[in-house]
């Protein structure tokens, strides 16, 4: 981040040592309801992440995205089930699965733009939470419990709920590296530029097609990850995971937070869920204020909490078109 | 004799009942300035996105350096070397000006699957993209965003963006579509100093530029050749003055 | 060879349902280049009307009317409200600002009718089989409903192809400005568009309620396979979606019957009573995705009606 702070910066710094603190707030106030939730928080924000980078910079509308979060769950929940509790086995194999569901999936969806897009992403999403429905030796409609977290090597122990949110935090917040180093580097120029006028980047030279579907699967690999801790965060899979409306919220997390912006996806996550609660605490009919919000975020709000953020305070900066970070 | 760079054979195209392309054939030898006027809907346009694989032709064949590219996809032949600039701007709006140019560079060095290292600190990539900047004298212009720029700055960033590749051949679309006569005569003396350098396929309206630029001019009219040959000749051709130079013979003055 | 006929006939059925929500959303999509998540939002509140109405008035048909004029003049509210600001915009304002609506509709419907559901009983004159063929019954309702959604599919056709307002419509389809300068009321037609298609969907929803359910979420299920339809048949395209919609309606009814014991033949008894369920919910989009591979663009692009 260069020259002078600006307000988004100050949130977004103070917001990750709140994050880092939090377990012992947790501790001293004996709240372990929000460590849980924000656990919870820091898992899906991670999903975000890989959403943004697909949504945000490459501007691929990719509507099946909570598709990657059961396939990256249920390969942790049915390697449990079957007597596999190692994590060095389940993590990869959830890693693989992820990533080559994506590169199916985006094999046969790149090809198409806009709406096509969109419907097609979704449709095949739909297709996974079918079939993992119907799975029935894994519970079908009414999910799986998972008996034991993933195991690691001693002293890492998942079934402790502090180690487990440090993990957590450790790997969205490197989730956010990679995708900041990633977005600035000769791969995310070519993404960028893909977003902003495929044509061109196809006059200059680039077979645009192959780029995005790399990006589509490391973005569904990643997300893959957030499934696997998602699973083990809830000791429990089910198809509702990825159901499409579960993509749906994944894309609110992102557009609320402010797409193309490292913080964004973080902001949108903490957001989205912190409001749910609150909301909650107040009516049980919350949804109704909810869908009219992300309406007018749309329509008034588009750079979301991370463009508003821009907008304030002091040292404002203009919305900065390229400098990632900065 | 050279071997043509450029050559054009049987080029045919339709959409539905209209015929865009009539058997076109078109050769450019290496170095030359060549220049394709006709009236509007002659299917210039159309026959740069042929040539440049944006468009699919519906048959002929189209050879670039010796080699038959007629099959190859955009990014290929922008790969061995035929650049195109685009008539409606056609620019990376939400980057900067450089960032636009430097892609346009980097399509050319090397491959782009490269993760980690801040691609807007390589100087491999972000040099010649200054210099073609300079070239097109942009220079002090590189940090704003590309929308902040004038419709007139737009056309030389395109340019730039087409230079920057280092091609062998460019295809201009209009270059100077929409520029005023200063912005204008700025263009040519730049195509002038570019001609030493490259293969140059010129569609344009402004006769003045055309004739000042012109080593060779092809008029085009309905998708059909009607003419080719050297400008003085084009000049005096009976059925092009008919078909299109018409009462604008005036305007053409003493290029 | 009964059970093949009756499967047949309901995978018509089914196919026929799908069409009247594919056509709505083609529709709209087409004409105004906005695409509605909540179309499937609709689909539920014609049910919901219906069973209510059905209830109040004592009449299947009256309550069944009613409920599909209640869920055009919502239709046409959502767009004079919400849809009028969307036109124009970028795709993904169009996906997240009606996923809103999607989230509003859920809660606003339970609020009003709870949680639970409701049920759509049907009268005694419905609840009949009929003889089509010697040997062969079939529901009347389900036969009715075939001959409903013809009838609506028939008054499609000649609107579109034979009326001014569906010239305008199809023009609208390729040129919306130029129909605008013609001096066509442009915002009024859009509105009238949104709300048949809102109709449509809506009798597709109260057609199917006493067969399946009335409840919430019921159209986040069904509006994907219109999604697939759409794709299939091309967007923008009506006759696309009536080709596509027959296509998967016979797919997936046919193959749900039919697979199970074609994987028996394949598999062991146990293999194949797991995959079963999974591979028939699969076929549909195995076959978007050949679609898709052999036509992106669908069997039918936009602006073939």
């Amino acid at each position: 981040m260069k020259g002078r702070p600006i307000v988004r910066d100050i949130v977004a710094a103070a917001l990750l040592v709140a994050l880092i603190l939090l377990p012992v707030y947790a501790d001293l106030a004996g709240d372990q309801f929000t460590l849980t939730l924000f656990t919870r928080i820091v898992v899906l924000a991670m999903a975000a992440v890989s959403l943004n980078l697909i949504l945000g910079y490459g501007g691929m509308m990719s509507f099946g995205h909570a598709a990657y979060l059961g396939i990256g769950g249920y390969a942790v929940g049915i390697l449990a089930f079957e007597g596999v509790v190692s994590g060095f086995a389940q993590w990869p194999v959830a890693l693989a699965a992820s990533a080559l569901f994506a590169l199916v999936i985006g094999a046969l969806s790149l090809r198409t733009r806009g709406v096509y897009f969109i419907m097609i992403t979704l449709a095949f999403a739909q297709m996974a939470y079918y079939v993992i429905a119907g799975l029935a030796r894994y519970g079908g409609d009414d999910g799986l419990t998972i008996q034991t977290r993933s195991r690691f090597f001693a002293p890492l122990n998942l079934g402790n709920r502090v180690q487990f949110y440090y993990l957590c935090l450790a790997l969205l917040l490197a989730a956010m590296v990679l995708v900041w180093r990633l977005i600035n580097s000769r791969f995310g120029l070519v993404i960028q530029g893909t977003r902003s006028n495929d044509t061109r980047m196809r006059a200059l030279g680039f077979p645009t097609y192959r780029y995005k579907l790399v990006c589509f699967v490391i973005a569904g690999t990643l997300c893959g990850l957030a499934g696997a801790l998602l699973a083990n965060q809830a000791d429990f899979v089910s198809p509702a995971m990825m159901y499409w409306t579960r993509s749906g919220d994944l894309i609110i997390m992102v557009v609320l937070g402010g797409m193309g912006s490292v913080f964004g996806p973080l902001f949108g996550a903490v957001a989205l869920l912190a409001l749910e609660e609150t909301l909650s605490g107040i009516t049980e009919y919350w949804q109704i204020i909810l869908g009219p919000l992300l309406l007018l975020v749309v329509l008034f709000a588009r750079g979301g909490i991370d463009g508003l953020l821009r907008q304030i305070g002091p040292w404002r900066k203009r919305q900065e078109f390229t400098k990632v970070g900065a | 004799m050279s071997e043509p760079l450029l050559e054009v054979e049987n080029l045919a195209k339709r959409f539905g009942g209209i015929i865009a392309t009539d058997d076109l054939a078109l050769t450019i030898a290496a170095g030359e300035l060549h220049a394709v006027i006709g009236p509007n809907g002659a299917g210039k346009t159309t026959l740069i996105a042929q040539l440049s694989g944006q468009l699919a032709s519906d048959s002929g064949r189209i050879r670039f350096a010796g080699n038959d590219i007629s099959a190859l996809p955009m990014h290929r032949r922008s790969r061995l070397g035929l650049a195109r600039s685009f008539q409606i701007t056609s620019l990376f709006l939400d980057l900067s000006v450089l960032d636009n140019v430097a892609l346009a560079v980097q399509a050319q060095v090397g491959h782009s699957f490269r993760f980690w290292r801040d691609a807007r600190r390589e100087p491999e990539l972000r040099q010649p993209a200054r210099v073609a900047l300079e070239r097109v004298g942009l220079a002090g212009r590189a940090d704003l965003p590309a929308s902040a720029l004038s419709h007139g700055e737009h056309r030389q960033l395109e340019l730039a963006m087409a230079l920057a590749g280092k091609p062998r051949m460019l295809l201009l679309d209009e270059p100077m579509a929409g520029l005023g006569p200063e912005e204008s005569a700025r263009m040519v003396e730049m195509l002038r100093a570019l001609k030493r350098e490259l293969t140059i396929l010129l569609v344009e309206h402004d006769m003045e530029a055309v004739f000042a630029l012109a080593d060779r001019i092809t008029v085009l009219v309905y998708g059909r050749v009607i003419a080719s040959g050297a400008p003085e000749d084009i000049r005096a051709n009976e059925e092009v003055r008919q078909a299109y130079l018409g009462e604008a013979e005036g305007e053409v003055g003493h290029g | 060879m009964t059970l093949f006929i009756e499967q047949c006939l309901n995978g018509v059925q089914f196919g026929l349902l799908l069409f009247l929500l594919a056509a709505g959303l083609t529709l709209v999509f087409g004409i105004m280049d906005l695409v509605n998540l909540a179309h499937g939002s609709l689909y539920m509140i014609g049910a919901y009307f219906a069973a209510t109405f059905v209830a109040w008035t004592g009449s299947f048909v009256l309550g069944t009317a009613l409920a599909v004029i209640a869920t055009l003049l919502v239709g046409m509210v959502v767009e004079v409200i919400v849809m009028r600001r969307l036109y124009g915009r970028d795709h993904l304002d169009h996906v997240l600002a009606t996923f809103g609506l999607i989230l509003f509709f859920d809660e606003f419907v339970r609020l009003i009718w709870g949680p639970d559901g409701l049920s759509m009983p049907l009268p005694s004159w419905l609840l009949t089989s009929v003889t089509i063929l010697p040997g062969i019954s079939y529901s009347a309702y389900r036969l009715s409903m075939i001959a409903v959604t013809l009838g609506v599919a028939a008054f499609l056709y000649v609107l579109v192809m034979r009326t001014r307002v569906g010239m305008l419509i199809r023009a609208g389809a390729s040129n919306r400005e130029m129909v605008g300068a013609l001096g066509v009321n442009i915002k009024l037609l859009f509105t009238l568009v949104f709300g048949l298609g809102s109709a449509l969907a809506g009798l597709a929803g109260l057609m199917q309620a006493p067969i399946l359910t009335v409840q919430i979420g019921m159209g986040e299920n069904i509006i994907i396979l219109a999604f697939v339809i759409t794709v299939i048949g091309g967007i923008g395209s009506v006759r696309g979606a009536f080709v596509a919609a027959i296509l998967v309606g016979f797919v997936d009814t046919l193959g749900r019957s039919y697979l199970p014991d074609m994987l028996r033949m394949v598999l062991s008894t146990d293999a194949a009573a797991t995959a079963a369920p999974a591979l028939s919910s699969m076929l549909i989009y195995l076959l978007m995705a050949v679609v898709l591979i052999v036509k992106p663009e669908g069997l039918f692009s936009a602006g073939g009606k």
